[in-house]
């Protein structure tokens, strides 16, 4: 399936819920709500045709400079199919003050530490996580260091 | 040493005594491995046959309680710190510590906020070693250096 392909299957199926979309580098970039990407990610992996069995990466990222309602924050999925050997970006942008998204980890079990280290370096709080806890940095920790507005020496 | 250290002052016997405790000592160092990053591989390179640590009596032991030197080769992260200085607190005294390359020395081009700037902010460093990472003849000077630091060592008074 091609990147348009999929792109317009996930826009056939969540029209209200995509903000935007983009293509980089031959590959699609669609970003979502953060209320139902729990049901995009469900529709990635079971739709026939989709069929995107393998999170290859889950990652967060800090944009300060973004207006409030696109979301200083967000959660970046990587999905790739072992079966139609296709891959989709996704992308959810999270408010400053509150950036909590759904756990993915009942879906794609290798989620779980990449959310957790999303969570110890961003501070972005994952829902219904089994285990939401500081991975790399010290369980003492106070802050989240890959913020922006954290010094690169620490405190 | 406990009984007879620092009670005398510097004379024959205590001389002596030096020479060949401070052989004994020096001839057979037994450096507890602690390889944190790539430094660790051209430590496992100078162990190895080509440079061959073991002709100067140094024999690497997977155990603190069987070292008298350890060698901190690599980046000491913030979290690593305090296992680090468990580790030296079971070595059996006399113990020494090699700082192997610039991570361990300084800190290196890691000044950040996850990273020791110099394991002698957490453990009494004897030697450093430069270099990133430093070639095994390097961390081979390092050791016949240690080695020279423990043949002035003595028992009687210091000073």
């Amino acid at each position: 399936m091609t990147q348009e392909e999929i792109v317009k299957k996930i826009e056939e199926n969540f029209e209200e819920q995509i903000t935007g979309v983009y293509y980089f580098a031959g590959q699609g970039n669609v970003s979502v709500k953060a209320k139902k990407i729990l049901d995009i990610c469900k529709f990635l992996r079971d739709e026939p045709g989709l069929e995107f069995d393998y999170l290859a990466d889950l990652a967060g990222a800090d944009y300060p400079d973004r207006p409030y309602e696109e979301g200083r924050f967000e959660v970046v999925y990587n999905l790739y199919s072992t079966k139609r050997n296709h891959r989709i970006r996704i992308k959810v942008g999270l408010p400053e003050d509150n950036p909590v998204v759904e756990s993915v980890v009942g879906l794609w079990v290798t989620a779980d530490w990449h959310e957790r280290e999303a969570f110890d370096l961003y501070g972005i709080k994952f829902n219904n996580h089994p285990n939401l806890k500081r991975i790399l940095m010290p369980d003492d920790y106070q802050w989240h260091p890959l913020r922006k507005e954290f010094p690169v020496q620490g405190y | 040493m406990g009984l007879i250290e620092d009670r005398f002052r510097k004379n024959t016997v205590t001389d002596l005594a030096d020479f060949g405790i401070n052989w004994s000592r020096k001839m057979s160092l037994w450096p507890m491995t602690f390889g944190l990053a790539c430094c660790a591989i051209e430590m496992m390179a100078t162990g190895a046959s080509h440079h061959d640590l073991d002709r100067f009596g140094i024999v690497f032991r997977a155990s603190p309680r069987q070292s008298d030197v350890m060698v901190v080769a690599g980046t000491l992260t913030k979290k690593m710190a305090p296992i680090l200085r468990k580790v030296y607190d079971q070595m059996p005294e006399p113990r020494w510590v090699i700082a192997m390359g610039s991570c361990a020395s300084s800190g290196g081009i890691f000044n950040t906020y996850s990273v020791v700037q110099g394991v002698d902010t957490i453990v009494p460093v004897d030697v450093y070693v430069p270099g990133c990472a430093p070639r095994p003849e390097s961390l081979m000077y390092g050791f016949i250096k240690l080695q020279e630091k423990i043949e002035k060592d003595t028992i009687a008074k210091k000073a």
